[in-house]
């Protein structure tokens, strides 16, 4: 398990090295002016001399090498350089907006795997009820739906119409996020968590589904039954513990469009966490800010993925003791 | 037919065989598809002027899909919207999937040091947040039309350079591919003959199943506003513009044109599995 661990560790670290080196060759092709997009419209009122002694100041005229180990030698040791939008350090800023981020990430990806799940059972223990091909017509439009709008409608439906929900924002207006009672985050959360959950539930619903038909074909349900064991029965004692694993990596798996998914839902509701932040700063060309949320984003997503073998492996009986890594 | 209803909104025609209704499901959808598109060019551009007297109208018999605030149809700016978003998406995942088929039979068939190259290039492509990565390739070229092209096509090469890849190095290791190296066969002549009429399904299936990805991606892109510009209504320029009459409860500014986007995506999927099933001999004869 250790050596995996490390073997793991040094996969990720090699793929973020890539990343960085990839990330620092697309930005330096771009045609952003440096110097314009640090300095705004201060830029348009320096004379040509002024701009050079910066750009040499700045090393911008070194070769692109020299420059990249400059900007490696300052991630290494945990400097991200300042947010130009924020005008705090990138890591603050990526650090306040990911508590904000977690609780909507968090929630979502629960209730979509509880949601999923459930539905899945229902529908693969239900196979070719009405029930089972509503399960799948839904999954199956769900699974075509723009998180955004579906986003959008709820706004409409809860906020507009009905008014039981907040129309934007993590906080009421005018408090601070770490102000806000528990009561108020949690009604501000409600919904683009919602949203958020969504995009999960198509696919988890389906392969749980997939999963579940598969156990009740199989010989050991079949004797189950002939032993006068239930459906309800059989799917408790043998389905759950079949179908659960898999569908926990699939879960941990799904961090990528979790992420994605985050930055359209805050986009939606104004919630300021880190996806915000990302469309802010490819709009507002905040170089250190998006380069440190990409290399952010790779480790989340790198996270989730090694979560979910690692569950797989510690977890599933039959790789633990036959698998010896 | 325990529930008729639900039965009939999922299969089409119980009783029909199952090639038929897959000739069946391809043909409307392509029909709808098709009607869509030509919709959108019959209808022409004079429901865009703006009139300040029919402004924010909700959808009624004379505007099925109601005004917007200065007064323009929105059955007139969803066609065109969706012909935007659909010319788009398609330009950009056939870039992307060219991208992905040259790689993956690059990886197959220039030998194990080329292989790692392209896997690696795989794996780190899709190492991050489809949506993070577009928003970082879209910076760097600047948005626009081409921004979300390059973006799209770069996030999707890498699934269609996997399936190649791997479709390749299955047939490569063929018994009759390799009888055929053996006769005397030229690597070619191989390609040509016996690799090549295999691919061809899995790829056009893979490329039509990048077609809803890619529709929503640029929807996606538009509407956080680093895609299209606004001179340019795409499906995702009309949802973010309302957005900001959500509150004033202008509903059917973003209901209609989301839904009708997720109609068009989900025909487009609809086309794309059953021409897999089509396609497949395991399953084209059922």
């Amino acid at each position: 398990m250790l050596r995996y661990l490390a073997l793991k560790g040094l996969h990720g670290a090699v793929l973020l090295a890539g990343l960085a080196v990839l990330s620092f060759v697309l930005v330096s092709l771009s045609p952003i002016d440096p110097i314009r997009a640090y300095l705004g419209d201060a830029a348009t009122r320096m004379s040509p001399e002024q701009k050079a002694r910066i750009a040499d100041r700045w090393g911008l005229n070194d070769p692109a090498p020299l420059r990249f180990s400059k900007w490696a030698g300052r991630l290494l040791v945990g400097d991200f350089g300042v947010s130009r939008i924020f005008n705090k350090p990138v890591l603050q800023v990526i650090g306040e907006r990911f508590w904000v981020s977690l609780n909507l990430m968090v929630s979502a990806w629960l209730l979509s795997g509880l949601i999923g799940f459930g539905l899945g059972v229902l529908a693969g223990a239900r196979r070719g009820s009405g029930l089972d091909r509503c399960i799948r017509l839904y999954a199956y439009i769900l699974a075509s739906t723009p998180a955004f709008w579906l986003g959008m409608v709820l706004l409409v439906v809860f906020s507009v119409k009905l008014g039981v929900a907040p129309i934007c924002c993590a906080s009421p207006v005018g408090v601070a996020y770490a102000e806000a009672t528990l009561g108020e985050k949690v009604r501000h959360l409600a919904l683009p968590a919602l949203t958020l959950s969504i995009i999960g539930v198509a696919n988890i619903a389906l392969h749980t589904r997939q999963k579940l038909l598969e156990v009740l074909e199989s010989d050991f349900a079949l004797f189950a039954r002939a032993q006068g064991e239930t459906t309800w029965g059989i799917v408790r004692h043998h389905g759950l513990r079949n179908i659960l694993l898999p569908a926990v990596t699939l879960q941990f798996a799904s961090f990528s469009e979790l992420f994605g998914g985050a930055v359209l839902a805050e986009q939606v509701f104004s919630y300021p966490g880190l996806g915000e932040a990302t469309v802010l700063a490819g709009l507002r060309s905040d170089v250190p800010l998006l380069m440190g949320l990409v290399l952010f984003s790779a480790v989340f997503v790198f996270v989730g993925n090694t979560l979910a073998d690692v569950v797989y492996r510690w977890v599933d009986p039959r790789i633990r003791l036959g698998g010896g890594t | 037919m325990r529930s008729p209803l639900a039965l009939r909104c999922f299969v089409p025609a119980a009783g029909m065989s199952l090639r038929a209704k897959t000739l069946g499901a391809l043909a409307l959808s392509a029909g709808l598809l098709l009607a869509i598109l030509v919709m959108g060019a019959w209808i022409g551009d004079h429901g865009l002027s703006t009139d300040l007297e029919v402004r924010n109208l909700p959808p009624c018999p004379s505007h099925l899909f109601g005004t917007d605030w200065l007064g323009r149809d929105m059955l007139t700016r969803v066609l065109l919207g969706l012909r935007l978003s659909v010319f788009v998406g398609l330009a950009a995942a056939s870039v992307g999937a060219v991208i992905g088929l040259v790689l993956g039979l690059a990886a197959a068939g220039f030998g194990p040091k080329m292989d790692l190259l392209v896997t690696w290039f795989v794996d780190l492509a899709m190492s991050l947040p489809h949506l993070v990565f577009q928003i970082l390739i879209a910076f760097v070229v600047g948005g626009g039309t081409r921004g979300v092209m390059i973006a799209v096509a770069a996030t999707h090469w890498a699934t269609i350079a996997r399936i190649m890849r791997a479709e390749a190095l299955q047939l490569k290791s063929a018994d009759y591919v390799q009888l055929s190296y053996k006769l005397g066969r030229s690597p070619w002549w191989v390609a040509r003959r016996h690799v090549l009429p295999h691919l061809w399904p899995q790829f056009l299936v893979a490329l039509i199943l990048l077609f809803p990805h890619a529709i929503s991606h640029e929807a996606a892109l538009s509407f956080i506003g680093i895609g299209l510009t606004p001179h340019m209504p795409s499906m995702g320029i009309l949802l973010s513009e309302s957005l900001r009459h959500l509150s004033t409860g202008h509903w059917w500014l973003a209901v209609i044109p989301g839904a009708a986007l997720v109609l068009v995506v989900k025909l487009f999927d609809v086309l794309a599995e059953n021409l897999r099933r089509l396609l497949n001999p395991r399953t084209s004869q059922e």
